[in-house]
């Protein structure tokens, strides 16, 4: 997973055009402004926990710069760069994921609901309200609420879509990883 | 179907800038207005946007739907701060001018709308910038210009990529969606939480696949090409740099620092005119 190839490349690109879409999907939990549940973390975990680090990083960068953009006209930086530092957070533990590779069994979901968890805690609870307040001077109690509501929308999310999308695509994954095995 | 805003050409003169140039407008522009809470830079860089804007001959129906969902986000995000923290003025200019007594805990201070005055124009300081880098950049152009200046072209072809597949997974999207409502899938309000991310993996699912087998497509097609053969790659779109490029770009950062130094100055972020 060193080596920026093509795969990771295009991985890349569709990657950040699915998140941008799925930009449009939103599950609102009510009482805080402008935090719902997105079903786009669950992809960036999951892409993360396919390509990498550097795959997620950028994904969460560019998709999300990209998709406030287009969807919302305004780029919120404060929120995107924890959106990036999820990405490579969970992308860095790919490798043990083994979900190319058809090994993502139940010890792994657990594995990537603990790593899920933590990056997500150090992203929306950590990161984004403190950006918040450096860049944009907003209260504190209003940015860490928002932040705590981002963080335990992201979990539910990531935990039960993420963990599913892994599940699936190990299952279609292993039959391709044991074919090139043999030959 | 929520609409995206897109680029769309125009005979310019922002038209014909390179990507990169307007890139940098809207990196500067964006950090500077996020940095200052100075209010006469803020309303310098207000008065600049529109004048920008109604130059680059944006018109409203290309924008006007994204506007008004933004005006929504503002309302809402405006009156949150209110809610949390209506002291909050207070705290940044440190005096008190109490305009109203709402009740025991909230006071209207002419402090805080100040504040509050503040964030909407910072609001309305960056939405004509990112309507005017989207809809006058044409994304393989940028993705071109983004190899010149150097940066790496798996990324400038990612960017590329990226661009250039929005429309084609929004409609995959679409099509999945509507085929799931067809047979059954309740995706409004009307269902319940755990049910309703359910209904999203039913969409999701389907539209991860069909994704992960395009990227096996493209990568394929590209690998065929002998795309990464060589460390250099040639580019269609690509623009160089010309006079008005190196003249926009020398303008914008002589502004932002200007701004930045002034806003600075004194030691604060924040004009304050309390005292």
């Amino acid at each position: 997973m060193k080596k920026f190839g093509i795969k990771e490349v295009v991985a890349t690109g569709i990657g950040t055009a699915l998140f941008i879409v799925l930009t449009e999907v939103q599950i609102p939990l009510g009482i805080i402004p402008n935090t719902s549940m997105q079903p786009r973390a669950a992809v960036l975990a999951f892409l993360a926990a396919v390509f990498g680090p550097v795959v997620g990083g950028i994904i969460g960068l560019l998709g999300h710069a990209l998709g406030d953009a287009l969807f919302y006209g305004g780029v919120w930086w404060s929120w995107v760069f924890p959106d990036a530092i999820f990405g490579i957070l969970v992308g860095l533990f790919a490798k043990s994921f083994e979900i190319k590779a058809g090994g993502f069994n139940r010890k792994k979901v657990v594995l990537f609901n603990v790593v899920q968890v933590v990056a997500n805690a150090i992203a929306w609870i950590v990161v984004a309200p403190v950006l918040d307040i450096l860049i944009y001077a907003e209260p504190a109690k209003k940015v860490f609420s928002q932040g705590v509501f981002a963080f335990v929308a992201n979990i539910i999310i990531v935990g039960v879509l993420g963990s599913l999308l892994g599940l699936g695509y190990t299952k279609i994954g292993a039959k391709s990883s044991s074919l090139t095995k043999e030959d | 179907m929520a609409k995206l805003l897109t680029y769309e050409q125009k005979d310019t003169w922002m038209d014909r800038l390179c990507g990169v140039t307007k890139l940098i407008y809207f990196l500067a522009w964006s950090i500077t207005s996020m940095l200052t809470y100075d209010t006469r830079v803020l309303a310098v860089m207000l008065v600049l946007s529109l004048i920008l804007f109604k130059i680059s001959k944006t018109e409203w129906k290309q924008v006007g739907s994204i506007f008004k969902f933004i005006m929504f986000f503002l309302v809402i995000n405006v009156l949150a701060i209110f809610i949390f923290a209506p002291d909050q003025g207070t705290k940044i200019y440190g005096t008190k001018h109490v305009l109203w007594q709402l009740s025991a805990h909230y006071p209207i201070t002419a402090e805080q709308l100040f504040y509050e005055l503040n964030i909407i124009l910072k609001y309305f300081t960056i939405i004509p910038a990112v309507f005017i880098f989207v809809v006058t950049t044409n994304p393989s152009e940028f993705a071109a210009s983004l190899n010149r200046i150097g940066i790496s072209y798996n990324i400038g072809y990612a960017v590329a990529i990226a661009l250039r597949y929005i429309p084609d997974v929004q409609d995959d999207f679409h099509k999945i969606k509507n085929a799931q409502e067809a047979r059954g899938i309740e995706m409004s309000g009307k269902a319940k939480l755990m049910s309703r991310i359910k209904s999203t993996a039913s969409i999701i699912f389907p539209l991860i696949f069909t994704s992960i087998g395009r990227i096996d497509t493209i990568s394929n097609a590209m690998e065929l090409r002998g795309y990464g053969k060589y460390k250099k790659r040639t580019w269609y779109m690509g623009r160089k740099l010309q006079r008005n490029d190196y003249l926009c770009i020398a303008l914008v950062l002589g502004f932002a620092v200007v701004a930045l130094v002034i806003t600075y100055h004194d030691g604060s972020r924040f004009y304050n005119p309390f005292v």
